[in-house]
């Protein structure tokens, strides 16, 4: 185990552990996107899905036990990104004391420049998103009803500015993935001549196909497509 | 041409330094950024003023001393090229230049436009060398280098060390430099045997100076011999890599 704290002590030990967490985070927001446009297909196909989750890997698992890996993984994945972000970011602030007058800036796309305070609101998302739909809390969500997916995610896309949040926080997860994705395979040393042109193009798709299709769920039910 | 220039000036290491405004209305387009500041300094020395330092050498893109931040880009605005080989043709009548040192925490000013860029020597000094015996020179066909390889090893060899790269970078960080160094002895069989410890100690003593890559991509934007940020991504392998070894 030393090795891992050794390597994680090193800032391209941090930049790798990023990355990983980051991939995984990526397989979460796909794999939870595609889930969820289950709600497309009616009630009872949704809750069926809701349902599935809970039981997945039954026998082996107890109920709910599988879910219940997955947040402890996909926490720890959480806190991982967050941390290394948060030391990379201080030794990069110390790494220039004195700042520029001007600085102009060259390549760096937006999306590379909005890393970490999109990252930000992301988080901050994510909780209001689990107080939204899982905790169901009464300022968020007042006419939850636990156990019920399908009826709680129409009522909670009812109301615009609801809707707002979700738009801005999924356009803001494009920016993040476009960049972040790119960048893993930076960090990991995953370049070579013949898939280095395939990168970014595998960035911008993943960032458009999560973000879209989180966007369609939302604004499908604010305009009454469903219901 | 006639110029303004606000130009960074700083007596010695302790003090504060502020911009100091020169107007120019003679200079030439053919004269080089470095000639134009050249001249400007020969009249500061009539007038009794102290000049303006800046560091110099070759003059042709060769030696990576020269170096400053011109308009918020290191070595100004042309792609490709080093301070030296900027001409004032770049620039437009009645434009105003405004001229900084390179600023890192690993790079202390020592006076204007001189920075103190020794940390670099230190990286190398960590593992930018292949350890042989001493003696005549061994015959330079007996290890055979497939042509891909050494082409890459050239194109990373190419970097001048001149800190573009660490000037640029709004974290600061020095990947380009330390990975070009790595790559070039990576790619090579004389390299090979040590590898994995270069890239241990090369990068141990540069997180010890300077920040952490976001992959911004620019330092290769303003690099004078346009080293690839591919570079970036072979040292991140090679030293992943060597945590297993
Ligand atoms: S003076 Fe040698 S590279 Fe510019």
């Amino acid at each position: 185990m030393s090795w891992i704290g050794k390597t994680y002590g090193s800032a391209l030990g941090k930049k790798a552990a990023m990355a990983l967490s980051g991939l995984l985070l990526v397989g979460f927001v796909l794999g939870h996107m595609a889930g969820n446009l289950k709600a497309f297909l009616g009630a009872e196909k949704y809750n069926g899905y809701a349902d599935w989750l809970r039981e997945m890997g039954s026998p082996l698992l107890p109920h709910n036990g599988a879910l219940w890996i997955a947040r402890v993984v996909l926490l720890g994945a959480v806190l991982v990104h967050i941390h290394s972000a948060w030391s990379l970011t201080r030794l990069s602030r110390k790494a220039r004391p004195k700042r520029y007058y001007t600085l102009t800036a060259q390549q760096a796309t937006y999306a590379s420049r909005t890393m970490r305070w999109g990252g930000v609101i992301i988080l901050l998302f994510v909780l209001y998103h689990l107080a939204h739909f899982t905790w169901g809390m009464s300022w968020a969500h007042p006419d939850f009803e636990p156990g019920n997916v399908h009826r709680n995610f129409v009522e909670g896309f009812r109301v615009w500015w609801v809707v707002a949040i979700y738009v801005v926080a999924q356009v803001a997860l494009g920016f993040h993935l476009f960049h972040g994705f790119w960048s893993a395979f930076q960090t990991l040393g995953l370049n070579h001549e013949r898939v280095n042109a395939w990168r970014r193009p595998l960035a911008l798709s993943i960032a458009l196909v999560v973000s879209l299709g989180n966007i369609s769920l939302a604004v499908s039910v604010l305009m009454g497509w469903v219901s | 041409m006639r110029l303004k220039l606000h130009i960074w000036r700083q007596k010695n290491a302790n003090d504060g330094g502020s911009f100091a405004t020169y107007a120019r209305d003679d200079v030439s387009p053919d004269m080089s950024f470095l000639e134009m500041l050249d001249v400007l300094n020969e009249e500061l020395i009539e007038s009794g003023e102290e000049p303006v330092a800046f560091d110099h050498d070759c003059r042709e893109g060769i030696c990576g001393s020269c170096g400053v931040m011109i308009n918020g880009s290191a070595h100004g605005p042309e792609s490709g090229t080093a301070t030296c080989q900027l001409h004032m043709r770049k620039f437009r009548d009645g434009d105003e230049i405004r001229v900084e040192p390179f600023r890192s925490r690993a790079f202390p000013i020592l006076k204007d436009l001189v920075v103190d860029r020794s940390p670099f020597d230190e990286i190398i000094g960590a593992g930018g060398y292949i350890s042989v015996n001493t003696g005549s020179a061994p015959e330079a066909n007996l290890i055979p280098v497939p042509r891909d390889d050494a082409e890459r090893a050239m194109d990373a060899a190419e970097c001048i060390g001149c800190g573009a790269c660490v000037a640029q970078c709004p974290n600061g960080a020095a990947q380009l430099f330390t990975s070009a160094k790595i790559s070039h002895l990576a790619e090579l069989p004389q390299g090979r045997p040590e590898r994995f410890a270069r890239a241990t100690k090369m990068v141990e003593v540069m997180e010890s100076y300077f920040g952490s890559c976001t992959n911004f991509a620019e330092c290769e934007a303003v690099c004078p011999k346009g080293i690839s940020i591919d570079f970036i991504a072979q040292m991140n392998r090679e030293y992943l890599r060597s945590r297993f070894k």
